[in-house]
């Protein structure tokens, strides 16, 4: 796959049709591959890789690149990086007309943590393509299956389709069942105090380093709430305080109806905290009430926050489902 | 011996100017009593309550937050209403989701002709706020000056 992915890349640069590429780039380890802007061929060999680590999604990149002069960004897109790519549309930050999609196959990528989980020691490298993997090691190669080492998100995918490419590598995918919810689910039948209890250990390791926002495709406002000084609530409180529920209550909010739960936040929160469980319990909540929604897969519909319906539930709802105190 | 003294929570009434603030207003010359620790801010339409406003009551020491707007189908401004009726119904879910107290919040339609309706409202929702006690799950301490 890399390499028809690579040949992709060089034959859009040398065709004439882009004049750059998005794609991705080894950092300083394997698994920390990082989003890059490509515009030779030499570059593409030695740098570009799609592997099980390539989990950044690009369509965030392609609101500032979308916007330049010359010809148009070729992007390398997942299928769900396709979801935020479409939904960017939607708002009308993405100008299309300057893009140039190509959709890559996925077989899920891969967790550095899972990994190690699994008890490998000495992990050098990993590759491959299909339902093993082969990891190079301090002690020679080992085979894993893909499944047991997937990113959480990965594991659960709502959707291999590819929306809205100029071109496909590799075979095109379909929505999936996926049992996304069934964490949201658990949490729900806690206790008020349960949950609280779950929530204020989570969000406590909560270090406001942002980056959650920063590569939310979502999160892309031109001034964010977040940055202003004089707000108060622009970086971490004091230890004898508490004000992560805040950042987080409201970023998600921010996003609810449009986050396409694309698993961006959670992938790259240093203090791996399960942001995906308040992203999806607003699509979860969004679906029950209002009827089942997914950003980004269509370019038509209204979000359900910017529509109503005359009989739609009254807030007391809330205080009439759920456990009780 | 010391009387600990009788808790009295602070209690944020954010209504529209259209029908609630009004219907506040005739409940005051109507002479109907409810708490003097309700607090009233005033919003053009229930539909400006941006969901951090809710938040920051909380963090500066309110106890509860109640939001008063003109009956679905009334809205000064056709259907404001209906949007924050999606917005709330998803806020309050959220904080119930994180274990916060779900009789804090609450959302109540009052025409400007409803004085009574309003007081008892206030009434009702005062009592509720004053069983659960001091909010503590979403305070913040750099907020609340003694
Ligand atoms: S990425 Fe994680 S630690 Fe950083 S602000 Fe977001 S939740 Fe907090
Ligand atoms: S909130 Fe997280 S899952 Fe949702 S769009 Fe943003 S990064 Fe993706
Ligand atoms: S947190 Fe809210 S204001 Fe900030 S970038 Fe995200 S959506 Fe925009």
């Amino acid at each position: 796959m890399q390499e028809r992915v690579k040949a992709k890349a060089i034959e859009l640069l040398e065709s004439g049709v882009c004049d750059r590429v998005l794609g991705w780039k080894a950092g300083e380890f394997f698994y920390d591959v990082t989003p890059a802007v490509f515009t030779s061929r030499e570059e593409i060999e030695k740098e570009f890789v799609f592997g099980p680590f390539c989990g950044a999604n690009m369509s965030k990149y392609l609101i500032a690149e979308s916007r330049k002069e010359g010809k148009k960004v070729g992007a390398f897109l997942k299928p769900c990086d396709t979801y935020s790519f479409q939904q960017l549309q939607k708002e009308h930050r993405i100008w299309r007309e300057n893009v140039y999609a190509v959709g890559v196959q996925c077989e899920g990528m891969c967790d550095i943590e899972a990994l190690k989980a699994a008890g490998i020691k000495g992990i050098l490298g990993a590759e491959g393509s299909g339902d093993t993997l082969t990891v190079h090691t301090l002690y020679g190669d080992k085979s894993v299956e893909r499944k047991a080492v997937l990113a959480e998100r990965c594991a659960c995918c709502k959707s291999k389709k590819l929306l809205g490419c100029d071109e496909i590598v590799g075979e095109q995918g379909e929505e999936l069942e996926s049992a996304r919810f069934e964490q949201v689910a658990k949490l729900e039948a806690m206790t008020p105090d349960e949950r609280f209890a779950f929530w204020r250990g989570e969000l406590s390791r909560c270090i406001r380093c942002n980056a959650c926002r920063n590569v939310c495709p979502a999160c892309s406002c031109e001034k964010c709430v977040f940055d202003n000084p004089n707000s108060g609530i622009e970086n971490k409180a004091a230890s004898n305080s508490f004000e992560e529920n805040l950042f987080h209550i409201i970023r998600a909010f921010h996003v609810a109806g449009r986050c396409t739960d694309c698993g961006e936040c959670s992938r790259v929160c240093p203090q791996h905290i399960p942001l995906h469980l308040l992203n999806r319990k607003f699509i979860k909540d969004i679906n029950e009430l209002y009827g089942e929604y997914q950003a980004g897969a269509d370019m038509d519909t209204r979000p359900p926050l910017m529509n109503f319906q005359m009989d739609d539930p009254e807030p007391s709802v809330v205080h009439e489902r759920g456990s009780d105190q | 011996m010391q009387v600990k003294e009788e808790f009295k929570p602070t209690i944020v009434a954010f209504c529209c100017n259209w029908c609630s603030y009004a219907g506040a207003d005739l409940s005051g010359t109507n002479r109907l009593q409810y708490p003097a620790n309700v607090k009233i801010i005033r919003i053009p339409c229930s539909c400006r309550l941006n969901p951090m406003f809710i938040l920051r009551a909380f963090q500066r020491g309110a106890d509860g937050v109640i939001l008063c707007g003109c009956h679905p189908g009334d809205c000064h401004y056709t259907t404001g209403n209906y949007y924050a009726r999606r917005r709330m119904t998803l806020l309050f879910s959220m904080l119930d989701y994180l274990g916060i107290e779900r009789e804090r919040t609450r959302v109540e339609w009052v025409s400007a002709a409803e004085g009574a309706k309003f007081a008892a409202t206030m009434n009702d929702f005062v009592e509720t706020v004053t069983k659960l006690g001091e909010n503590k799950r979403l305070e913040d301490l750099r907020c609340k000056s003694e």
